[in-house]
Formats: structure tokens, C-alpha cells, sequence
């Protein structure tokens, strides 16, 4: 049911930004007021989400341990799965953002017959969502040759590298396949896995189909419907110049895919999407696992208010000598 | 967390990045801009101007599917007859690579592989010439 909602999301806010293409008045706030409002959302909403986290204290060292931590000199320690130094944590989050490392050690178990239960490697998502990271980082990259004036060396060669399959005019790109394979893949892995079919909630759809969509509207344009691209680059670079213009030329196909964008930017920080500012920051992976060798003192304990043996003893001095009790002191 | 120093030098540098095509372009003067092509030597294109902007490639495309592969020289667009080629009749009414086709290539980035073959004739006599010196030697 909520694939179906998250569908019909998608198709409808597609809809609205082909619309806002095709009356006169919404061209200007579909083209230049809402992108604007979209990136506002997308950095401030980072930005406030960053500061929270970061401002919520971590007392002490809650490292999810996934080897043999530092011990004895003759016990060797699994440096980058239970890092110690700073310098163990970051290459153990080098492998995290850039490999998903921890993703790859996901694993399945299934119950056979017998009862039999069995344990098994599981790399396709991990695979996956590999493919679908660096095709859409690629994409991103790719995209710049809309935004910059000169376009720099490097954004060209991406482009030729993306594209040396050299089929067709404009050329078949690696990333334009791969992405939405991907994408395909982890929505049928939603749909046709049952354990994953029960704990997918509408926010999982949402962001596969907003994306889906966000590809699928791309690589329409690029391939069979196309587009006026110097008239795409003049409106992306009245935006980053803050002088925004709005082609006359422009198709409706590229409205979807601009208002697809914005809704991405809008919604990325306030959703799952944050897990990419979020990955820097899980305390399970960023600190060193250095509990037994550093003391973490709680930094809100509460100040207690304590009475020591000293000062009941002073308190009580005349009472305890007349009693005939020994007094510590003396 | 008392690495607050560290997170806050890691936000900065993730917006200075992705707000890097605004320094570019701050840096460099950039506006919006509107090309100038060449005015071609003939009355009409083949197909009209709008619709050449966004599918010339396709054009392009079905003209080499249609004279390499099938062998078809000819195509008729509104009772005019036009020979499919590049370079005799695309090139000859747009006269100048530089001044037309890699206005809007540059611009966009955009490197077709054309012109790995193909020559326009206004640099023909150059690319002569420079094969003509490169045999020689």
C-alpha cells in the first residue's frame, strides 16, 4: 500500500512540475523561486541538523566493536575493526563512507527445512547500493557542466570516461544505466522480500521513487525527448549567479526534473536521506574504542553534594570526645 | 562531544564544496549568456530552427543510418530534396565548425565525435596542410 502512495506521490508532484513548465505565471516560480527556496532548505536543514548532533554530548565511547581491541602487546589488535587512535578511526571511517564496509559484512539467515537454520553471505545489497552511490555522485559531478563557465578539464574527462561506450549521439553513459538499475534493484528488494516488505514504511518508497523519477525524467531527456541544453545552462547559471533567468525554450520534461530536484533538496535533511552528513557522525563508528585506557567522565553529572567523614566528624567533635570514641584526627 | 571543533570544520568544508560553483563563477564573472551563431549561407534549414535546436543529433544519427547502413543518399523534407551528408549539406549552409557548432558544444560541454572524421570546409584546407606536413616528415 504505501509503495502505491509513495508512487502516486511521486507522479503527482511530476505532475505539478510539469505544470508549473506549461502556465506562464509559474514558469518564474517553478524555474527560479522554488530552487532557491529548495537549496535554503537543503543547506539549512543540513546545517541545523549537523549542529544538533553535534551539540548532543557523547560521555562516553559507545564504538561498536567488531574485533580484538588494543590489549597486551603479544594479542594482536584488529586495528581498523576496533580502532584506538585517531588515526585507526578515520581509516575505519575511510572504509565506511567510501566502501560502506559494514554494510558488507550483511549477512541472512533463513530457516530450512529440518528446522535447519542457516547463516549466509548477503552482498547484493551492499553491491547495490554501491553502484547506486558512486553512479549518483558521477551524476552530480556530471552535472556541473551546467553550472560552470568555463567548464573545467575534469568535468569533461568524467564525462568522456562516463561515456566511452561512444554509442550514439549524445553517447550512452555508464552512470545513465547503472543508476537506475540500481534503483530498480532496491525497490524490488523491497517488494519481493517479504522480511523487508514488512518493515518498509512509505519515507523508503518516497526516496526510491523520488529518485527513480529524478533519473528516469534525466535520462528521458537526454536520450529520447531532449532539450534545449544551452537554454538548461543559462537557467542553471542565473542561479548559482544569483541572476536568475527562465528560457522561453525550455521542455516541459525539464520542469519535472528541475521540481523533482527541488523536492529532493527540500526533503533531504528532514528525512533518511540525512544519513549522508549522518555516516560522519555515528558515534558507534567515529570514536576510538579507548574506554579501558582513558577515563570518560560524564560531563552534565550532576554536582552531588556530599558529606565526608571529616566533616561529620568535626561536626559531631564534642559529642564523639565525650562519648569516649577515637577520633580519626590526633 | 568535545569534537565539536572538528564537526563544525567539517560542515563548513561540505558547504564551501557544494556551494562551489558559486565561488567559480563569483570568481570568474560569469552571467548567464546568450550565445552568437553564425548566420548560415542558405534560406532555410531542413527542418525548422526550434527543432533543430533539441534533435539535430537525431537527425544526424538517422542520416548516417540511412546512407552508411541502408545506403539511401536522398531525403525529402517538405518537397525539397536534400543529399543526407554532413558534410555537403549541413556544412555547406553553416560554413564555419568554429563559429557555429562549437559555440553551443563548448558552452555545454558537449564532444561529439563527429569530427573524427568529418572536416568543415573552412578548416578543411588547414587540416590539409597539416597532413600534408606530417607526410613529409
Amino acid at each position: 500500500m504505501s509503495v502505491v502512495l509513495a508512487l502516486v506521490a511521486v507522479c503527482v508532484l511530476a505532475a505539478l512540475g510539469y505544470a508549473g513548465g506549461q502556465v506562464e505565471g509559474w514558469r518564474w516560480i517553478f524555474g527560479a523561486v522554488l530552487p532557491y527556496l529548495g537549496i535554503a532548505l537543503f543547506l539549512g536543514g543540513i546545517v541545523y541538523r549537523v549542529a544538533r548532533w553535534a551539540s548532543s554530548p557523547v560521555p562516553f565511547r559507545i564504538t561498536t566493536t567488531t574485533g580484538q581491541q588494543r590489549s597486551l602487546p603479544w594479542i594482536r589488535q584488529a586495528k581498523l575493526d576496533n580502532p584506538f587512535t585517531p588515526a585507526q578511526t578515520f581509516g575505519r571511517m575511510l572504509l565506511e563512507v567510501l566502501l560502506f564496509r559494514s554494510l558488507f559484512r550483511n549477512s541472512k539467515f533463513e530457516l530450512r527445512a529440518g528446522p535447519r537454520l542457516v547463516y549466509g553471505e548477503e552482498k547484493w545489497l551492499w553491491l547495490a547500493a554501491m553502484a547506486f552511490h558512486w553512479s549518483f555522485l558521477v551524476v552530480f559531478l556530471r552535472h556541473l557542466r551546467f553550472f560552470l563557465d568555463p567548464v573545467p578539464a575534469w568535468v569533461a574527462a568524467l564525462q568522456s570516461i562516463d561515456g566511452f561506450l561512444q554509442i550514439g549521439a549524445p553517447e550512452i553513459l555508464w552512470t545513465g544505466l547503472i543508476l537506475p538499475a540500481a534503483l530498480l534493484y532496491l525497490l524490488a528488494r523491497r517488494l519481493f522480500q517479504a522480511e523487508i516488505r514488512y518493515i518498509s514504511l512509505f519515507a523508503d518508497y518516497f526516496a526510491l521513487c523520488l529518485l527513480l523519477g529524478l533519473a528516469g525524467s534525466g535520462v528521458l531527456m537526454r536520450y529520447f525527448t531532449k532539450t534545449d541544453i544551452i537554454a538548461v545552462k543559462q537557467l542553471a547559471i542565473g542561479i548559482v549567479t544569483f541572476s536568475p533567468v527562465v528560457p522561453a525554450s525550455l521542455s516541459g520534461l525539464f520542469f519535472v526534473h528541475l521540481f523533482l530536484l527541488t523536492v529532493l533538496l527540500a526533503y533531504f535533511p528532514f528525512s533518511k536521506l540525512a544519513h549522508m552528513p549522518g555516516i560522519f557522525l555515528s558515534p558507534t563508528r567515529n570514536l576510538p574504542n579507548n574506554n579501558r585506557a582513558h577515563r570518560h567522565v560524564n560531563p552534565w553529572n550532576y554536582p552531588v553534594k556530599v558529606h565526608t567523614y571529616e566533616e561529620w566528624e568535626e561536626e559531631f567533635h564534642d559529642k564523639i570526645v565525650a562519648a569516649g570514641l577515637p577520633l580519626d584526627k590526633e | 562531544m568535545r569534537d565539536r571543533g572538528w564537526i563544525l570544520l567539517g560542515l563548513a568544508l561540505f558547504i564551501a564544496l557544494v556551494t562551489f560553483p558559486l565561488w567559480y563563477n563569483t570568481a570568474l564573472g560569469v552571467a548567464p549568456k546568450q550565445l552568437q551563431l553564425e548566420k548560415a549561407k542558405g534560406e532555410a534549414c531542413v527542418y525548422e530552427t526550434a527543432y533543430m535546436r533539441q534533435h539535430h543529433m537525431d537527425v544526424l544519427m538517422e542520416w548516417r543510418e540511412q546512407v552508411v547502413r541502408r545506403g539511401n543518399h536522398l531525403v525529402k523534407v517538405g518537397g525539397k530534396t536534400y543529399e543526407m551528408s554532413l558534410t555537403k549539406t549541413c556544412l555547406d549552409c553553416h560554413r564555419s565548425k568554429e563559429r557555429f557548432c562549437d559555440r553551443c558544444h563548448d558552452y555545454a560541454a558537449v564532444t561529439p565525435y563527429c569530427w573524427d572524421c568529418h572536416v568543415s570546409p573552412e578548416e578543411a584546407p588547414v587540416v590539409a596542410a597539416r597532413a600534408r606536413t606530417a607526410d613529409e616528415r
